[in-house]
Order: C-alpha cells, then structure tokens, then sequence
C-alpha cells in the first residue's frame, strides 16, 4: 500500500505537476496561434519570437523593479512588470502588421505567402531579442520559490518519496484559467468577441455585415501579444528565459494548435495539456516508478525511458504527422490547414 | 421612377462584359423577381446593383440618389439588405448570434427589430440558441433572411432564397417574403423555380445573355405564350 502511495507521489511530482504547468504554457501560446489562423487565416511562425519579446520586456522592467527595491514577495517582481511586456509586444505586434502583414492583405495574397512573410519577421523579432538581451540564460524569477517542498512533504506524510509544488507551476494554473475564462467570456458574450468569431467564421458575410476587418484584425493582433507575453513570462518564470528555448517552442504550440483543430480555441487548451503530458510522459525515466509497484524479481535494470529528453521535439513532430494524417481537422473539427 | 433601380447596367468581371444595357427595377412594397436560363447574368445583375460587380455604363438610383460608388458596406448603411446565394449564415453562431452580427452596424436597440424576425420566423425563436449550422436547409435560408432583415433594410435582395429547399418549405419561404413585401420593403431577387416566383412577383425581369428580353408584371409574364415556351416549360 504505501509502495502504491509512493509511486503516485513519484508519478505526480516529476510528471503531473510539471505537465500540467507545461500544459497550460502551451495552451496559452496555442491560444494566440489559433486565434491568428483563425482570424487573419495564416500559421503565425512567429509567435514564438513573439513570446521572447514579450518576455524580453518584462524582464528588463523586472530588473528595473528589483534595482528600486519594488516588489510584491512572496510573488515574483515579474507579474508586476507583465502589464508593461503587454503594452510593448502590443506596439510590436500592431507596428508589424501595419509594416508587414497589411500589404499583404491589401494585394489579397495567398496564406502562403503571409507564412513566409512571418518567417521573415520571426527572424527578425528573434535578432531584436539577441540584440537587446543577448542569446544567454536570464534566471528572473525572484520571491518564494517553493509552496511545497520535498523535504517539509517527506517530514508531514512520513513518506519517502516527496512532492515539489513551484509557486510558478501554481501561478502558471492560476493565471491560465483566468486568462482562458476572460478569453471566452469576451469572445462569447461580447459584441466584440462575437464579430470576431463571425468574421473568422465567414469573412464575406462579416463585411455584409458591416464589421470592419481592420478592427477585427487590430484586436486580434493585441489579444494575441497578450496571450504570448503572459504564456512567455509564465513559461520563463518556470523554467528560465533563453531566446532560442522560446523559438523551439513553436514546435509544440503548433503541435498542441493543431492537435486540438486549429482556428478552435477550446481545441488549443485541449490540445496543449495532450502535447504536454505526451511528451512529458514519453520522456520520463519510470525506473523508480515501476520499482514501487512491480514485485522485486520483476523489477527492471534500465531506466525504462521511451525516449530521452534530447529527444522530446520528436514527440511533438510525430503528434503533428499523426494528427494531419489521421484526423487532419483535429479533436475539436478545426479548419483543415 | 423607382425606389431602387439598375439603369442601363454594363459591366462584367475582368473585362468581359456580362450585362448588356440592363435595366432592373423595384419599388417599395413590391416584389420584383429576375428570372432566365442559366447564365443569363440573373445573379450578376443583382451584384451589380448591389456594388460587387464593377459596371462601367448606366447607375444605381436608391431613393433618387445616384449610389453607384458606395461600396457593398455602404450600401447596407444606406439601407440595403442583401442575402447570398451561399453560405449566407455564421455556421458556427447561434441564431440569435447571426441576427445580432446582422444588426452589427445598428447602435440603437435592435431587440424589437430582433421580435419582429422571430414573429415572422417562429421556428428561429425556438431555435435560438442552436449553432446555425446545425439547421436544416429551410430554416437556415429563414436565419439568412433574418439577418439581413436586422438592419430594417429598405430594399431586401435575395440572391435564389429557395435553392435546394423541399417544395413545402419553398412556398412557405415565399410567403414570408410576401409578408416582408407588404411591411413596405422593395423585395428584389433572383430565381430558379421561375413559375413559383413569377406568381408572387408585382414585376418580372426575363434576362437572356445580359440583356432584358421580357420586362412585365409577373402575371403578365406567365400569360405570354412566348415566354411560356421558352422559359417555363409549356
């Protein structure tokens, strides 16, 4: 009995807790794809950069905070600079389109062509980021780090094994449930949100309609720079802040966007929580787990890892080949791309 | 001279012109109906007056304004409804969701507007809540109409509203199109089911390769025998 007990701390310690805050990173960097798909009708390549950026601000605000001695402990300084991060991947996001993505438009071109065009401004959003910050680890998290620690866990359960809660894994959950709940509160029950989701869904019969594109567009463009801003700082605050960590990423947003049907917005939740746990699950040494719970005779030698952790972007790419060759639409009968 | 009217139309998509001199027009309270064999321009004409076709001979009259350099948007500001041929309903929206994307430019309280749809589609009140997508041909066809109604249009234009809807549901979609007629609407569309629709129709447009070939009332155009022959069959 307390072998089961041990293994289901294990199992929750370095795979539940930590894919759960991986998740629902992913889903609020998903959200911001999908919206972009399914509003301006291109898979935005650089979304991840976008993440960085904002990122990038909130953590040179956060260290203008920490050397004025401003701060909110027990939480990081970080959630206090957030807004500002906002406010500049905003001006980022609406110059790029005013410069890039509305010529585009106008010309009418292809999808395609505002892919590659997004490439163009991944790279170029990824030099600012070098540029400014430089292409190193940033550690910025600052305030209590733990809510539960293995150690005071082990002491109260007089377990052996022990369970590590991170205040950012909480504030991770926390702050993507408010930030999804708020999301479709605006794009369900808004005249707004629901022009949006008109337009997205029938571009010609939205103009009848008289819902202007360039509104619809601008406000797209600023949700989606909050949605990165806040899954970057979140994903930072985690782990740490390295700009190319953040291009990778692109990978496994788009993974989870599509995974869940993109253009679909709950299909971006769901999706991010299946690329999270697949990859985190796949990923995992079970040596120890399976140590608690088969009879000693069976237990293995190797560590038991389906895959290494150098190897984790496989899991994404080969749930994105899956995906678009089985079930093209996605879980929730996205657009098919 | 007619609340609305296409004079003297020419114009077409890139260069080939599809409308020929045509000539198409609709008074308040009146239903006028465009009908002709396939490719005779009938939907083009009604694009054309409603500015999603670039004419380059003759003009759009709405209540005695000249309208032909609005752009379709300001069209429907200046009190034109329109309802496409195809996917012309938000699948994905509840009813009620299409008709208040249907008064999106509207700034005052639209919920009467809103009641008066659904008193005159009682099917779409029941149905209210349901994405729009999940509805059957005919009531789907009633949302589209109902959306355009939102804007209280003073001209409703109807590009085949009964394409692909049983025969039941067609005359019933009919009536209801008389009914918007007697409230004081210019009702302007195009047909397939000639005959159904020269029945209700106060005027009649036979077009043949762009151009007017019978204009007359529509009881008139089912008593011609010429356009009987040629058009209806017998």
């Amino acid at each position: 009995m307390e072998d089961l007990l041990n293994a289901i701390i294990l199992f929750s310690n370095f795979v539940l807790v930590p894919a759960t805050a991986y998740g629902a990173q992913l889903a609020l960097g998903a959200l911001g794809v999908t919206l972009v798909f399914g509003i301006l009708r291109f898979s935005n390549f650089a979304h991840g950069d976008t993440m960085a950026f904002g990122t990038m601000v909130v953590i040179l605000v956060t260290w203008w905070f920490q050397s004025m001695g401003i701060s909110i402990h027990p939480l990081p300084t970080a959630l206090l600079a957030l807004p500002f991060g906002i406010l500049a991947t905003i001006g980022l996001l609406l110059a790029t389109d005013r410069l890039v993505y509305k010529f585009y438009r106008k010309q009418k071109s292809p999808p395609v062509v505002f892919v590659m065009a997004s490439v163009g401004v991944m790279f170029v959003m990824n030099g600012i980021v070098r540029f400014i910050i430089g292409p190193n680890d940033q550690v910025f998290a600052d305030g209590e780090r733990f809510i539960m620690k293995a150690r005071d866990f082990k002491a109260s359960t007089g377990m052996a094994e022990g369970l590590t809660i991170k205040v950012s894994q909480a504030l991770t959950l926390g702050i993507a449930i408010i930030v999804v709940i708020a999301l479709f509160w605006f794009l369900q029950r808004t005249r707004t949100g629901k022009s949006m989701r008109a337009f997205s869904d029938n571009e010609d019969l939205a103009l009848l309609s008289g819902i202007s594109p360039e509104r619809v567009v601008m406000i797209t463009w600023i949700i989606a720079a909050a949605l990165a801003t806040i899954a970057g700082t979140l994903y930072g605050l985690d782990k740490s802040f390295k700009p190319f960590t953040y291009f990778q990423l692109l990978l496994p947003i788009f993974a989870a966007a599509i995974v869940g049907g993109i253009g679909n917005p709950l299909g971006a939740i769901a999706g991010g929580f299946v690329v999270a746990f697949s990859e985190v699950t796949i990923t995992y040494a079970y040596k120890k787990f399976l140590r608690y719970l088969l009879p000693e005779n069976l237990e293995p030698n190797s560590l038991v890892q389906l895959l290494s952790t150098d190897y984790k972007f496989a899991v994404s790419f080969v749930i994105l080949v899956l995906v678009l060759l089985i079930r093209p639409t996605g879980i929730f009968k996205g657009k098919v791309l | 001279m007619s609340f609305l009217s296409g004079e003297n139309m020419t114009g077409g998509y890139g260069g080939v012109d599809i409308l020929h001199d045509c000539t198409i027009a609709v008074d308040k309270g009146e239903i006028a109906v465009i009908v002709g064999p396939n490719g005779a321009g009938k939907s083009t004409a009604m694009k054309a007056i409603f500015g999603m076709l670039d004419i380059h001979k003759g003009r759009i009259m709405l209540d005695g304004k000249d309208i032909s350099d609005l752009s379709p948007q300001d069209r429907v500001r200046a009190g034109m409804g329109f309802v496409p041929q195809n996917n012309n309903v938000f699948t994905s929206l509840t009813v009620q969701e299409n008709l208040e994307m249907g008064a999106y430019i509207r700034t005052d309280n639209f919920s009467d507007t809103m009641a008066q749809v659904f008193d005159l589609f009682p099917i779409l009140k029941e149905k209210r809540n349901q994405p729009a997508g999940e509805l059957s041909g005919g009531q789907r066809q009633q949302v589209a109409v109902g959306r355009a109604l939102m804007t209280q249009p003073k001209v409703l234009m109807l590009d085949e509203p009964t394409a692909g809807v049983s025969p039941i549901v067609m005359d019933e979609l009919l009536d209801r199109i008389i009914e918007v007629a007697r409230s004081g609407v210019a009702v302007l569309m195009v047909e397939q089911n000639a005959r159904q629709a020269l029945n209700i129709a106060d005027k009649g447009y036979v077009l043949v390769q762009g151009r007017n070939r019978f204009t007359d009332t529509g009881e008139a155009l089912l008593a011609n025998p010429e356009v009987r022959k040629s058009f209806l069959g017998g």
